[in-house]
């Protein structure tokens, strides 16, 4: 479990990055921080790990006082992924997920059997294991990233927009892919992202943020859609949308329409004439709020 | 020619000399040009400080070094280690600024995620900044092992027998066999200093050789991501930042 309580974040030149931001990030479940670009979102991450230190405030994890922590030993057991893969490219694909574990003080030989099998974990092949990154494509990058981050078993894996720089149709394999890892890992993961539809797919929890690291609304998906908090939310959240051919599914905090690959997609507007295709672009837009 | 075929014994001994001037004072420069090199890309305070002092150097006149060193040393004029610094010191007006470089020209992202996965400021500069600042620092070695040859030819004026003692005794007995002799030789030995730092470089840095080498094919991620070639990759990347 993550706890922020009432963390600032100022930058030296005097931006507010995030202005007493304070949440409880649940064990086991996904957390997608999402917003536009100056929301803060990389920088709430970035502190999970020490990457960034808050100006005041204090983050615990499993109620003890990061900041009271060595930043080296803590980024050894957080699992981290980044847009663009962050790979070594000196080192080989093996190499590259045995690199933390050998920092911690594993065998070479032992952290690159464990490697080889990670590769498998994430659908690589492991003829793959030999070569250097430059010559895997951005998707197989990607992979080897997630392998990376989970190469030291860790509850925590933080994702700073890791599918961002890939084509759509890798995105979506990738993030199919995610959400069968996490069905079966069960991480605590921390998803930091700019698109909507990525943070309802893949959040349990969804926090949408506005500039200055101010947070606009928490929910699960379902809430945030049926209830968007006020309009820059429901512009947000509507903004992206506009899948078709949408059904009506009862997700507890109310109704809301699903589209074809299972992904919410908008809310109903009592009065629309909302049929299965006509319907998606009113009430996706979801522009009135109720 | 008959002189060249008759003191071969004269010219190895020289060309070993030469060696034994050259290697100490290439090896020891960039040594010491990685720490500073290192301070100079470090902090930007100092960069500019550094890179301007250290690159002065290199502006001293090489005879009025030679005497001077020994007076701050202790060395004599004569003896070799006086030239082996003079030359190190060349090579270290040379290198530093290359390692402030080639620090400078490992990816800024690819440094974040090193820490961010928790490297430390010493392991990440050991095994991620050096060897990824490996080609230009190679680049740099070459220019330096390579000068350094041609310059450890000025000891002989001094008394600091190298190839560049043929030189010096050719002219003196007006023997022009003897200066081609150290001329060429001179030549080739830094030519061999080029080729050994270009092997070694093949040697310690084999991800350089790799990249387009093989045809990239996303079919070990499954066949419907075949669409996802590096260059249209590289391409997205260019427009997202």
């Amino acid at each position: 479990m993550i706890e922020f309580h009432s963390v600032t974040k100022r930058f030296p030149d005097g931006t507010v990055a995030v202005d007493d931001f304070s949440l409880v990030l649940p064990s086991h479940k996904t957390t997608v921080f999402v917003g536009t670009s100056g929301s803060g979102k990389t920088t709430l991450l970035r502190m999970i790990n020490r990457m960034v230190d808050p100006t005041s405030g204090s983050i615990d994890i499993d109620g003890a006082d990061i900041g009271t922590l060595d930043p080296v030993k803590l980024r050894r057991s957080i699992g981290y992924v980044m847009q663009n893969s962050g790979l070594l490219p000196h080192r080989k694909v093996v190499d590259n997920v045995a690199t933390v574990p050998m920092l911690r003080g594993m065998s070479r030989k032992k952290a690159r059997d464990e490697a080889l099998q990670l590769l498998d974990t994430v659908g690589l092949d492991r003829s793959l294991a030999e070569r250097y990154p430059s010559q895997l494509s951005g998707g197989q990058q990607q992979r080897v990233g997630v392998a990376r981050g989970l190469a030291v078993n860790p509850n925590i894996l933080l994702m700073d927009e890791p599918f961002g720089a890939v084509d759509p149709i890798v995105r979506a394999e990738l993030q199919q892919e995610l959400l069968r890892l996490q069905h079966e890992l069960g991480k605590t993961v921390v998803f930091v992202t700019h698109d909507i539809d990525e943070a309802f797919l893949l959040g349990d929890q969804v926090v949408i943020l506005r500039t200055g690291g101010k947070v606009a609304q928490v929910g699960s998906p379902g809430e945030i859609l049926a209830n968007p908090a006020d309009d820059f939310v429901s512009t947000f959240v509507g903004a992206e949308r506009g899948k078709r051919s949408l059904h009506l599914e009862n997700h507890g905090a109310g109704d809301v329409l699903v589209d074809g690959d299972g992904r919410l997609a908008g809310v109903l507007v009592p009065g629309s004439k909302a049929g299965p295709l006509a319907g998606s672009g009113a009430s996706a837009q979801g522009g009135d709020p109720r | 020619m008959t002189w060249i075929w008759a003191n071969l014994d004269l010219i190895w001994d020289r060309t070993l000399d030469h060696v034994v001037l050259s290697v100490p004072a290439i090896v020891l420069s960039f040594i010491i040009a990685l720490p500073i090199g290192w301070l100079a890309h470090r902090y930007r305070a100092s960069r500019g400080v550094i890179l301007t002092v250290v690159g002065l150097l290199y502006a001293i006149p090489s005879l009025p070094l030679f005497i001077i060193l020994p007076i701050i040393v202790g060395t004599s004029t004569r003896s070799p280690l006086n030239l082996v610094i003079a030359l190190t010191l060349y090579g270290v007006a040379l290198m530093v600024r290359v390692v402030a470089d080639g620090l400078a020209s490992v990816d800024l992202d690819v440094r974040q995620s090193a820490s961010a996965v928790g490297f430390s400021t010493w392991t990440e500069f050991w095994q991620v900044e050096l060897p990824l600042s490996g080609p230009v620092l190679l680049a740099g070695l070459r220019v330096v092992a390579v000068s350094t040859v041609s310059l450890a030819t000025v000891g002989a004026v001094i008394g600091v027998q190298s190839l560049g003692s043929l030189f010096t005794d050719g002219f003196q007995r007006g023997i022009q066999a003897e200066i081609i002799a150290g001329i060429v030789a001179t030549v080739v030995l830094a030519l061999v200093f080029d080729a050994l730092l270009v092997y070694a470089g093949r040697l310690l840095m084999p991800w350089t050789r790799s990249r387009a080498a093989t045809t990239v094919t996303d079919n070990a991620a499954g066949s419907v991501s075949t669409a996802a070639t590096p260059a249209s990759e590289n391409r997205s990347r260019e427009i997202a930042r």
